[in-house]
């Protein structure tokens, strides 16, 4: 039987590093048609290479003039889209420091690729996930999420609070495109051992985190169940 | 009718002329369209977004500046980027009125175009000394990178501010194939598509590559419009189908899908889903056999779309409604106002 991503057009932003990186790499295997999203071209190129069929795009979600050439390109290549992963994320300097003493640069910056760019790119894309939903392909957008966005942890002031602010975004955006077929999650992969969990804490054991590869394959298996729930075949 | 020279999808102040069944005209907020549908209507609408098809650049050969505006494509397949036929200009840009453009430096085919970090050459010559048929460099990957970092969308000197992709992109805007925005669809938000949800009416898409509407020269605009491949989804074709079952009526949301669903339609007025390409023009001789009714921009006498609207109207009702919209101070173009033709 045939993969449930088979064919299916996949953004992914910050797709070259940490559990981006893996969800590319599982959704290529997996025959999923799909771009992805960094800012660093000699690392987007090195991974569209090593990741054949897959397109690379060059931008900055926190760029406002890099949205809509973003998204031309990933429903250019891809002729359409039926799932959206934001997963490019902003931890906000390092050390992590407590919001008093956080500048509001960094929290507008921490913002700006958290939830502002997100924001942008959804809406930008709205118009292409509906039409895959009109079709019976199945929409869905899936915003990567923390327990920092539910619980209070000190230090974690700019980067939580942001998480909190995509977390209610999504679940509002839900309410209001559920008729529209278009459906949203905001999951929380878990501790993760990936650059931004070393840069957040340095002294975590790595062995005692979860792989990125296993995060990716839990969130893509909750992204195939909700498309298996909604996907209606052609003509169905 | 007054030039819409403001870049704004839904202005507070938008204005709908509705032409009822009866031919009576009536004037209402635009916003209040919604409220003239029945229950199992079918809204249809063009989902393409718009290409940023103006490249500027350099011809190579003579080192001058070139303008080229994509206008055709001879499919919808993403990959099949790379072959447009394009309209050159010379110098200048669109605070020009594209009739007083110069022409391009003369082309040749083989003639290579550098144009920001595409380059492309001449493949044709095509009926006109400003059209061309050219092939760009590079993967399909490089011409979507190039088109989506150096062009900008198409626009004429009504605006006087330079138009980014966000003004020209419909809220519903999926793939990117129109060269020009199909402009009846602004008049959609999220919240319109729930009111016609409300209705108990229904909401489909086509994707159409709306071309260009004006050369700026009438030899070549006589010519228009190009040929336009267009796609119809399954799932589209099945709603005309239980729209016409149910006695509703299919609204087409501007000229782009009136063209791609008479194109579709079938003599015994059934709709063929999947691609297909949209060859001439549509006027008073043309029979429609799918669609019942349009919501359009406002068209002045002597354009392909106000031809267009001939299909729908008796010359006399349309005499009247122009009329109306020119008393009433309806604005026209891409950003103006609106007719709903029952």
């Amino acid at each position: 039987m045939a993969d449930v991503f088979d064919g299916v057009r996949v953004a992914v932003t910050g797709g070259t590093s940490g559990l981006g990186f893996a969800l590319v790499r599982e959704l290529v295997q997996r025959g999923a048609r799909v771009a992805f999203v960094a800012r660093t071209r000699e690392r987007v190129v090195q991974v569209a290479q090593e990741n054949p069929g897959a397109h690379g795009i060059v931008g900055d979600v926190a760029a406002k003039n890099d949205i809509y050439p973003i998204a031309i390109q990933i429903t250019g290549e891809l002729g359409g889209l039926d799932v959206l992963i934001n997963n490019a994320s902003d931890l906000g300097p390092t050390p992590l420091a407590m919001l008093s003493d956080t500048e509001c640069e960094d929290l507008e910056r921490v913002f700006a690729t958290n939830v502002i760019g997100p924001f942008r790119l959804t809406k930008a894309l709205m118009g292409a996930l509906a039409a895959s939903a009109r079709e019976g392909r199945g929409a869905v957008v899936l915003n990567i999420s923390s327990d920092a966005a539910i619980n209070a942890y000190p230090g974690w002031g700019a980067y939580g609070s942001s998480k909190a602010a995509l977390h209610h975004l999504t679940h509002i955006w839900n309410e209001e495109h559920v008729n529209e077929g278009v459906h949203f999650l905001s999951l929380d992969p878990g501790d993760m051992d990936t650059p931004m969990h070393a840069a957040a804490m340095p002294a975590a054991d790595p062995a005692t985190l979860k792989r990125p590869e296993q995060a990716a394959h839990e969130l893509l298996e909750a992204v195939a169940a909700q498309i298996e729930r909604m996907a209606v075949p052609i003509g169905g | 009718m007054l030039a819409a020279r403001l870049p704004v999808q839904r202005p507070v102040d938008a204005k709908l002329l509705v032409v009822d069944e009866k031919r009576n005209l009536i004037h209402v907020p635009r916003s209040a369209f919604v409220d003239f549908l029945r229950a199992d209507d079918l809204v249809i609408a063009n989902d393409a977004a718009t290409l940023p098809a103006s490249l500027t650049g350099t011809h190579e050969p003579t080192g001058k500046p070139i303008e080229v505006r994509l206008a055709g494509r001879p499919s919808l397949d993403p990959k099949d980027i790379k072959r447009f036929s394009a309209v050159a200009f010379g110098e200048g840009d669109f605070h020009m009125r594209t009739e007083d453009r110069p022409l391009p430096p003369p082309l040749h085919p083989t003639d290579t175009l550098v144009l920001g970090p595409l380059h492309a050459t001449i493949e044709t010559l095509l009926a006109h000394p400003r059209l061309v048929s050219l092939c760009f460099d590079g993967t399909a990957d490089d011409v979507w990178s190039g088109l989506a970092s150096h062009g900008k969308p198409i626009q004429y000197s009504h605006l006087q501010s330079s138009l980014e992709l966000w003004d020209v992109w419909t809220k519903i805007a999926g793939p990117p194939v129109a060269f020009e925005p199909p402009s009846a669809g602004f008049v959609l938000d999220w919240h319109v598509l729930s009111a016609i949800r409300e209705h108990k009416a229904r909401f489909a898409t086509i994707t159409h590559a709306a071309g260009i509407s004006s050369t700026g020269d009438d030899d070549l605009d006589r010519l228009l419009p190009f040929d336009e491949p267009y796609h119809i989804p399954t799932t589209t074709a099945d709603a005309v189908e239980q729209t016409r079952q149910r006695g509703g009526r299919v609204i087409a949301v501007g000229t782009t899908v009136v063209r791609a669903l008479e194109d579709a339609a079938t003599d015994d007025g059934h709709l063929r889903s999947g691609d297909g390409v949209a060859h001439g023009r549509i006027g008073p001789a043309t029979q429609l056999k799918v669609v019942d009714a349009i919501l359009s921009g406002t068209h002045e006498r002597g354009t392909t779309h106000y031809e267009l609207l001939r299909a729908f109207l008796e010359d006399a009702t349309l005499e009247r409604a122009t009329a109306e919209l020119d008393a009433r101070g309806y604005r026209t173009h891409e950003f103006g106002d609106s007719v709903l033709i029952l």
